[in-house]
């Protein structure tokens, strides 16, 4: 076998190491309805839903409601990232600012960002504003504390050849702790997005006339179960395409880090 | 090649210096009286067996420890702070990963015109034979270039002093002895004033105009060796055996001695 049929070999093998596990659940799926042990209108089959997602793609009902809900995240996660980035990079920086912040931010953080949905439906009714504010306080804090963590782990020794080699205090940080803490930065702004698109199905499935949590409550009210699994296939695929496209810009960025990547 | 801080070189002095550190168990003296001069141009070579206080001499006289007795001057001038007129090399090359090998040698050029700048970086890259590496990232460097580039970037601001707090001690065995070359010939090629900490004694006979040798706890001066063996000097010859052999009983008693150096 020649040098390159086997190395494509190898890349198919990871491919189905890749594939395996999703493969295995949807022919168990598969099978549980087509041998009846469960009923069609709890769980309907793979094949169901597949044909009930591409009737509501060519229709033009799920990408509509799916550019809806992927606006409000960028609005959200973009407000979330400049306020995380810009106050993490201040607390990091000083004691001071830290202090002064510390109490208010950690009694905050614990509040899961859902229980805030009344209080926003009271302020800001059932339109954008209110969504986007859900969004905003879900994404703000991981990028918030991976921002401050970051700074925090700046190497003491880079700090001192600055000290040694006479560094201002503003090319330290533009040059030395910035870059230093971008790794976790960017881990700050993965999760960040990851729950900014956790946040906007749930404020959605509370209060909202459009978007894919909508599309999920008002398809239960019908028990249209195939709808529903259409919808969270939808947001599950999404999430993934939006981590996948951050972690590529993750590894353009910080490509000088020859970090372990895993057996 | 032209001789860059000869015309200014100055001698250093250190002065009665003493230092202790506070620590849980009580008060650690590190340095007690330490007395000596070094004359611009010269190479001295401080050894003695770990936790003898030999590094943290290096750092008080590179203005990184602010809290002794005694005084060290620089040319009459007392030291209190970090200066570029005392470059300094770490054990660990301290490179910035996420900078370039080139700018890393840039890093601490801060307050000259960009035309200088790049002209210094390139004569750096050319000393330390690196020139074809400019473009790489620390990471792709084995351990001795990247050491080669922490000294490329500590001269590169044409310190009057070069203060090396055992560069070569992470190294194998035979990329030791390359350094050791490396570090003779820019010497002698930059005449600056070289201050290295070692705790190997063949390094330091190999390398030294004069070595001093501390004890331990409180570190002291316990001898003063100048080297009058020509350049380059033989490992093997007569006269380096001796001195080793000299150097030698100063650590080990002779009951304690565990075997005999005879080739």
């Amino acid at each position: 076998m020649s040098i390159y049929a086997a190395s494509l070999l190898k890349r198919l093998l990871r491919v189905g190491e890749y594939l395996i596990l999703p493969v295995l659940l949807l022919s168990v799926w598969q099978a549980a309805v087509d041998l009846k042990w469960v009923k069609p209108i709890l769980l309907p089959a793979p094949t169901t839903v597949a044909a009930t997602f591409w009737s509501m793609v060519v229709s033009g009902e799920l990408p509509k409601h799916l550019a809806i809900s992927l606006w409000r995240v960028l609005e959200g996660f973009a407000i979330a990232s400049v306020f995380g980035l810009l106050l993490g990079i201040g607390i990091g920086l000083s004691r001071r600012l830290d202090r002064m912040t510390d109490l208010t931010l950690q009694l905050i953080k614990p509040i899961p960002p859902i229980s805030w949905i009344p209080l926003a439906i009271l302020w800001f009714g059932i339109g954008e504003v209110g969504k986007i504010y859900i969004i905003f306080l879900g994404a703000f804090f991981p990028v918030l504390v991976n921002t401050i963590d970051g700074i925090r782990q700046t190497d003491h020794r880079y700090v001192e050849l600055a000290e040694v080699l006479e560094i201002s205090r503003a090319r330290l940080i533009a040059q030395v702790i910035l870059p230093s803490a971008l790794p976790a930065i960017m881990t700050g702004l993965r999760v960040g997005l990851m729950v900014a698109w956790m946040c906007v199905v749930a404020a959605e499935l509370i209060a909202a006339s459009s978007g894919v949590g909508f599309l999920i409550m008002d398809a239960r009210l019908l028990s249209q179960t195939d709808q529903v699994l259409v919808g969270m296939i939808t947001i599950g695929a999404m999430g993934k395409l939006l981590d996948v496209i951050l972690k590529r810009l993750e590894l353009r960025i910080i490509s000088w880090r020859s970090a372990y990547q895993g057996a | 090649m032209t001789v860059s801080s000869a015309g200014r070189a100055e001698d250093l002095r250190i002065s009665s210096v003493s230092k202790s550190f506070e620590s849980k168990s009580g008060t650690v003296q590190a340095l007690k009286n330490i007395d000596i001069d070094i004359p611009a141009g010269s190479f001295l070579v401080i050894v003695g067996s770990s936790g003898c206080g030999k590094s943290t001499l290096l750092r008080i006289i590179a203005g990184l420890e602010r809290q002794f007795e005694g005084k060290v001057t620089l040319g009459g001038r007392p030291i209190s702070r970090p200066g570029l007129d005392r470059g300094v090399v770490f054990q660990e090359h301290r490179l910035l990963p996420w900078l370039t090998v080139e700018q890393n040698i840039r890093f601490g050029l801060s307050r000259l015109p960009e035309a200088e700048k790049a002209a210094r970086t390139q004569r750096q890259l050319e000393l330390v034979g690196l020139t074809s590496f400019a473009k790489a990232h620390p990471h792709q460097l084995s351990g001795g270039m990247a050491q080669r580039v922490a000294i490329a970037r500590a001269l590169a601001n044409q310190p009057e002093i070069l203060l090396l707090d055992e560069p070569f001690g992470a190294l194998d065995a035979l990329t030791k002895i390359q350094m050791q070359n490396e570090i003779l010939r820019i010497w002698q090629a930059e005449r600056t004033t070289m201050v290295l900490v070692t705790h190997d004694i063949d390094e330091a006979i190999f390398l030294a105009d004069q070595i001093l040798v501390l004890s331990s706890r409180p570190g002291q001066v316990k001898s003063l060796h100048p080297v009058s063996l020509s350049r380059p000097r033989d490992r093997s010859s007569p006269d380096f055996m001796a001195l080793r052999k000299t150097i030698f009983s100063e650590f080990f008693t002779e009951s304690e001695t565990p075997f005999a150096y005879e080739i």
